[in-house]
């Protein structure tokens, strides 16, 4: 399990190796840095904001977006793509009826390009082994009293799909333009641990 | 055998394997059904262990929380190769 890792013994070991490949020619100097940068450049939970209020206003681009996420965003420009390879993106959506919620027991796979880095918290092994067994509690402690009435659904990125969640609009936003919504949308309310 | 598709119902493995697997603990040998393929990739497992490893389904697999944990009102769906699955047949 990734908790178990002691970080400074992983770093060295990365350090060297790096080191290696630089003296064989296999890389350049820094462009492990620079290549994390790339991945990095343009990741940000405003991405994901702009995504979710796209959906409050086009009911079109929502169905498509839960359908087919990785074409969907292409719409406003962003992509899944800026990897080594296009990830797939699974986009759900909150409702009266069910609330969804994200975590990676497994380690910390997160949509880095439409969130940015992920938050302390959702690495930590206490939100990673609490929230799959007791969501309502775990959501608690988030502040979120959902209704007993409210099912949910824990959604766990352990493999190849990064998940992203699309909340329910604030009650007393109809007039609101879109740029706006973006505005109201939080990180934790895209990962499903907050409402907006 | 029955074949993988969505709202199939399948076991998930049992073994708990030396090395790396991205079948977690708490969804092993539990019974959940299929929602939704997910992708074709090469076994993380196989991955792990410096093999090619042949592209296989990936699915996303819904269990009820009082099936993994006895308790909990809620679901939990997990990403999971086919190779973590086996399709449970259904009585006539």
């Amino acid at each position: 399990m990734s908790g178990d890792h002691t970080s400074s013994a992983v770093s060295a070991r990365v350090r060297s190796v790096e080191a290696f490949l630089e003296s064989r020619g296999l890389l350049d100097d820094g462009e492990i840095d620079r290549r994390i940068d790339e991945f990095l450049a343009g990741g940000s939970p405003v991405n994901g904001a702009r995504i979710a209020a796209r959906a409050w206003v086009d009911p079109g681009f929502a169905e498509r977006l839960l359908a087919d996420a990785n074409s969907a965003i292409r719409e406003l420009g962003l992509t899944m793509a800026g990897g080594l390879q296009e990830q797939r993106l699974k986009v759900v959506a909150n409702t009266v009826d069910e609330h969804n919620v994200v975590v990676c027991t497994l380690c910390s796979c997160y949509p880095i390009a439409l969130l940015g880095p992920s938050p302390g918290w959702y690495k930590s092994e206490a939100y990673r082994s609490r929230v799959v067994r007791d969501p309502r509690g775990v959501l608690r402690e988030f502040g979120v009293e959902l209704p007993d009435r409210t099912r949910i659904s824990v959604w766990d990125a352990s493999a190849e799909s990064r998940y992203m969640v699309v909340p329910r609009r604030p009650a007393g936003t109809e007039d609101l333009p879109e740029e706006q919504l973006a505005g109201l949308v939080t990180r934790k309310g895209l990962i499903g641990t907050a409402v907006v | 055998m029955a074949e993988l598709a969505p709202g199939v119902r399948v076991r998930t493995r049992t073994t708990d394997p030396d090395g790396h697997t991205r079948l977690p603990r708490y969804a092993r040998g539990a019974v959940g059904v299929l929602v939704e393929e997910a992708g074709v990739h090469p076994l993380a497992d196989d991955r792990a262990r410096g093999r090619a490893g042949a592209p296989q389904p990936v699915w996303h697999v819904r269990f009820a929380a009082a099936d993994l944990f006895g308790a909990g009102d809620h679901t939990v769906t997990v990403e999971l190769w086919a190779d973590y699955l086996t399709p449970i047949e259904e009585d006539a």
